[in-house]
This record gives structure tokens, C-alpha cells and sequence, in this order.
């Protein structure tokens, strides 16, 4: 398969620079399993990037490397200029959103929304022993609920485990992005929602992404989506970027042209 | 009529004492959901903490903070073990709790019973003299519910502190306090340090009341927690607006009820424990059960 890389035409400064990653799932034992050899990846400030690909092409790895879930075995990632290889998952957390494909992770169940906003609220700072919900964010709480259209505005004191999942993830999307981020990372975040509530987060999605100028990494196994949202299109495979494509380049592909060399990935994957 | 309303102010007495140690259980093991058996030590080292202070002449109100920091160090030992070290949350525990008897031990100057007699306790000497003459013959009782109850004010006000809200969140979704960037397992930590403090401060609280203390208090400790909390979280689940620092306290003084009144029906003391594990037993199942229940009722509600 003929593979495109359209190179990143240089546009503003650098917010991810991942350079010579390299990463081996048990390694020396019968389950090895390399996924990175020698994989790089620069994402400009304020760039939508779509990434898909078949399973194991290292598109959830990417992301974990990222966040720091994941140590990586050789290489260096770099976010908004600052080297996070020795940095933990939590301390990452500070500058990079993740809004995950169970809608349970993104949120807790046995708060209320207004107790998940308010934590969500004082990330950065220090989790003490002053009131943890302050009355006086009430109202910023509530205008920032309502262009959701989904009427939690009005349900402050409701236990977030009685929402439905697109509610949940409605929310779990709002609550990373409270606090400023230099990077908001969405992992197949529609995946696991019917076909409308599907649709909803991801005009959402759009809507914060284009408010805030955040600069995202999505992955999704929706290739409409992947077509039709973002300015960056990467297309994923053995650890590799088969295809790389912004803006004017991306259109050139029609979502049948995806698919056809999906196929001809996954038939090369055996599958 | 008399020897039950003795028998009833027996049961509140130690549904009181024992029912700090069951809000200390309550944060590890219904918050943080970590079965954590080092309180079977932490509870005696509160006891003969209190002991020795109060022999060398330490204010008994000092006393009990004192015991409290003791046993909040003994759970920051614990959650070391396990979130460093990374030992599973039983071992951990175990560990611990082994550990203390020698430490107990120790404390008390390598005896296994301090009694400390004539000594000021918080119940006969300050403020509670002050009680008029006619409550005097019920102080133990009041002093323990005046104690209990800041507690229980207390833990119920962190809960909802902004460290509270995140410890409750670390049981409930370790990845959320994650990216909230904080990371769970000093979260951990400081719920051990919390529920072990609480139950030093318990066992505190009996030595003074019985005004000794003996290392071997604390055995039992973790089932008589747990239970406390299973059987105090089973009955009143259902009743919005009831704190869960209250069905533990509540919880609690049932569970000792129910074994003062197998003792009073004629059982043999050396049955003790047997009827423990049984009274455990029927709580863990009877949760189980309205669990069962509820959700099958709620899945009827959605249909």
C-alpha cells in the first residue's frame, strides 16, 4: 500500500513534539509485542488532529504516552516546551484534559454535579480544608452548564451516577476543560454513546475546541467524524503514520477513499 | 426495669466509645473502599498511649489528641506499605497490625495490662465536674455522647471540605482525582491516617473510660467495625438525608445491643466471638440481599 505523508506545513509554534519513541509491550517474554519503532509526531498550537487506525496501531498507546499512563522505552515528549518523560500521570494532568470512552471515568458517580465541577474547578491548586463547593462560582457553574442544552443547569444537586452517558460525557468534557489546558486529549470519547447522544458530543466537542482555540488529539473509529471535524487527519498503522494530511490536502479524500485503505490495512493485518 | 435501663445505658456507652472507631472504619472501608485490618492495632496503641501519658501526668484532653496523631502515623505506615510499596491493602494491614503489639507493648513498658486508677480522666476531672449535681450519676454517658458527637460534626464538615470531596472521590474513581492532578494514593494515605487516628482516639476514649488499658483491646476490632458500618449502612440506606457517619454510630450501637442481649439470654462468654463473626455474617448477607432487591426494583422503574 502506497503510504502519504503530506509533511506538517510549519504554522505557528510546537504545543507536542514527540520525537524517536520507542515501546514494546513485554519485552523478552512470548507476549511481546512492539508497537513504537522509533514513532514520531509534532502537533502544532491550536491544531485539531484526528487520528484513526486499525486495532494495535498504537493510536490508545499514543495517547497513554502522552498522559504518562505509559512509560515509553526510548524517545522523549515534549508538551508546550516543557520535556514530561520524567513527570507522573497526575502531575501531567495539570496542562493536558483526557476525556475517556467510558463515560464513568471522566466523572464521579457518588458526587453531585456541583460537588465534580467544583473539584474540577481548583485543579492546579491545592485540595485543603476550605469549603469544597464555593457559593460564589454558583453562577459561573450554571452559565457554563447551559449552552450544554441539556438542562443540568437546573440539577446542581443531582448525583452524577443518575445521568445518562451522553450526559455524563457532556460533562466530563466541560470538567477538563474548566481550568486552562495546553492540551485536550479525546480517547474515542463518542464510542461508547448511542448514535445521537454521539452526534451531541461531538458538536460539543467542536464548539469548546473553536471557544477555547485548545489544541486536541482525537481518536475515533468514526471516519465521518474523523473527516469532518478537525483540521489534521492521521491515519495510523503498525506504529506508524500511513497518512498525515491537513487542511487542503485532507479534502482531497472522500470518506469511501478512508475506508478503502482501512481495508486494505486491515487485510494486511490479516483480518 | 432497673437492671434494663443499666443494661441500655451499658450499650449506648459503648456503641458511643466503639462507634468512633466505626466512622474511622467507615472512611477506609466505605469511602476508600480498603479493608484495612491495621485497626485492630491502631485501637489498643490509642489505649495505651493514653495510659502511659496519663500516668506521666498528661492532661486527658491532650491525651486523646495525642492518641489521635498516634494512630494517624500508624495508618500513614499502612498507606506507605501499600501505595509505595506497593503490598496488597490486606497484607498491608496485617503487616501493620502485627507490628503494633510489639510496639504496644512497648508503650506500656513491656506489660500487657497499665491500669491507671485515680488518675484524671476527661471523665472525672475539668469541665465535666461542672455538670449539675442531679447529671452527675449519668456523666460517663453525657461525656461520651458531648465526644461522639463533635466527631461525628466534624467528619461530617470534612467530608465536605475540598479535600473531603476528593478523598470520597478517590474510592469512588481513583482516575478522576488523577486528572484532577492529584494523585490517589497520598489520598489513600491520608484516609488511613484519618481512619486510624479515629480509631486511636476510640480506643483512647475506653482506656480512659475504664481507666486501663491492655494491648489485647484490640482484637476483634476490625469485624466489630465492619459490622458496624454493613449493618448501619444495610438498614438506613434507604432514608435520604442520614449522614453516613450516623448509620455508622447507629450501626454500631445495635451491633453491641444485639451481643448484650445474647449474653443477657444466658450465652457463654467464650461463645463471644463466634456470635460476632455470625452477627457479621447476617449483615454482609441482609445488605446483599436489599441490595438484590433495590435493584431489581429499579430496574422494574425503568422498564
Amino acid at each position: 500500500m502506497q503510504s502519504l505523508i503530506v509533511p506538517n506545513p510549519v504554522g505557528g509554534e510546537m504545543m507536542v513534539r514527540i520525537e524517536h519513541i520507542h515501546k514494546t509491550f513485554n519485552p523478552g517474554s512470548v507476549n511481546e509485542r512492539p508497537v513504537f519503532a522509533d514513532f514520531g509526531l509534532t502537533i502544532c498550537k491550536g491544531e485539531f488532529v484526528s487520528v484513526i487506525g486499525s486495532n494495535g496501531s498504537g493510536k490508545t498507546t499514543l495517547l497513554n504516552l502522552l498522559c504518562g499512563t505509559v512509560p515509553q522505552d526510548a524517545g522523549t515528549v515534549e508538551v508546550a516546551g516543557r520535556n514530561v518523560d520524567r513527570q507522573r500521570d497526575h502531575q501531567r494532568a495539570a496542562f493536558i484534559g483526557r476525556v475517556f470512552q467510558d463515560p464513568a471515568k471522566g466523572t464521579c458517580a457518588n458526587l453531585t454535579i456541583l460537588e465534580n465541577m467544583a473539584l474540577a474547578d481548583n485543579k492546579g491548586r491545592a485540595y485543603g480544608l476550605r469549603p469544597g463547593v464555593n457559593g460564589r462560582r454558583m453562577n459561573a457553574y450554571r452559565a457554563a452548564l447551559e449552552p450544554l442544552g441539556l438542562g443540568l443547569e437546573n440539577q446542581l444537586h443531582l448525583t452524577v451516577g443518575s445521568l445518562s452517558g451522553g450526559q455524563r460525557q457532556a460533562l466530563a468534557l466541560l470538567l477538563c476543560t474548566m481550568t486552562p489546558i495546553d492540551l485536550l486529549i479525546l480517547d474515542e470519547h463518542t464510542a461508547a454513546l448511542d448514535p445521537r447522544s454521539s452526534e451531541t458530543v461531538m458538536e460539543l466537542t467542536d464548539r469548546v475546541v473553536r471557544e477555547k482555540k485548545l489544541t486536541t488529539l482525537m481518536v475515533t473509529h468514526n471516519l465521518r467524524y474523523a473527516m469532518s471535524y478537525g483540521d489534521r487527519l492521521v491515519m495510523m498503522h503498525q506504529g506508524r503514520a500511513v497518512l498525515d494530511v491537513t487542511g487542503s490536502g485532507r479534502d482531497a479524500y472522500a470518506v469511501e477513499d478512508l475506508v478503502r485503505m482501512f481495508g486494505e490495512i486491515s487485510i494486511e493485518m490479516g483480518n | 426495669m432497673d437492671i434494663f435501663v443499666r443494661l441500655l445505658i451499658n450499650v449506648m456507652e459503648e456503641g458511643l466509645i466503639y462507634g468512633i472507631m466505626a466512622m474511622g472504619v467507615l472512611i477506609t472501608y466505605s469511602v476508600l473502599h480498603f479493608p484495612d485490618l491495621s485497626v485492630d492495632g491502631t485501637f489498643p496503641l490509642g489505649a495505651c498511649v493514653t495510659a502511659a501519658l496519663i500516668t506521666a501526668g498528661v492532661h486527658p484532653v491532650l491525651a486523646l489528641c495525642i492518641s489521635f496523631v498516634c494512630g494517624g502515623a500508624a495508618g500513614s505506615v499502612t498507606g506507605f506499605l501499600h501505595v509505595r510499596l506497593k503490598i496488597s491493602d490486606l497484607l498491608s494491614g496485617i503487616l501493620v497490625m502485627t507490628a503494633l503489639w510489639s510496639v504496644n507493648l512497648a508503650v506500656l513498658g513491656g506489660r500487657a495490662v497499665a491500669p491507671f486508677f485515680n488518675q484524671p480522666t476527661v471523665f472525672n476531672s475539668g469541665l465535666p465536674m461542672l455538670l449539675p449535681e442531679a447529671l452527675r450519676p449519668r456523666r460517663v454517658l453525657i461525656i461520651l455522647a458531648v465526644i461522639t458527637l463533635i466527631v461525628k460534626l466534624l467528619l461530617d464538615l470534612y467530608y465536605k471540605t475540598q479535600s473531603g470531596l476528593l478523598l470520597r472521590a478517590t474510592g469512588d474513581n481513583a482516575q478522576y482525582v488523577v486528572s484532577q492532578g492529584v494523585s490517589p494514593g497520598r489520598m489513600k494515605v491520608t484516609g488511613l491516617m484519618l481512619g486510624n487516628g479515629l480509631t486511636a482516639l476510640s480506643g483512647s476514649v475506653l482506656a480512659q473510660q475504664a481507666q486501663s488499658a491492655s494491648v489485647s483491646s484490640g482484637t476483634g476490632i476490625v469485624v466489630m467495625g465492619l459490622a458496624s458500618v454493613i449493618i448501619g449502612t444495610s438498614l438506613l440506606r434507604g432514608l435520604r438525608f442520614v449522614r453516613p457517619t450516623t448509620m455508622a454510630l447507629t450501626g454500631c450501637v445495635l451491633y453491641k445491643a444485639c451481643l448484650v442481649a445474647a449474653m443477657q439470654m444466658g450465652l457463654p462468654t467464650n461463645y463471644l466471638k463466634m456470635l460476632m463473626a455470625a452477627l457479621f455474617i447476617a449483615a454482609l448477607v441482609t445488605g446483599n440481599v436489599l441490595d438484590g432487591r433495590r435493584g431489581a426494583r429499579a430496574k422494574l422503574d425503568r422498564t
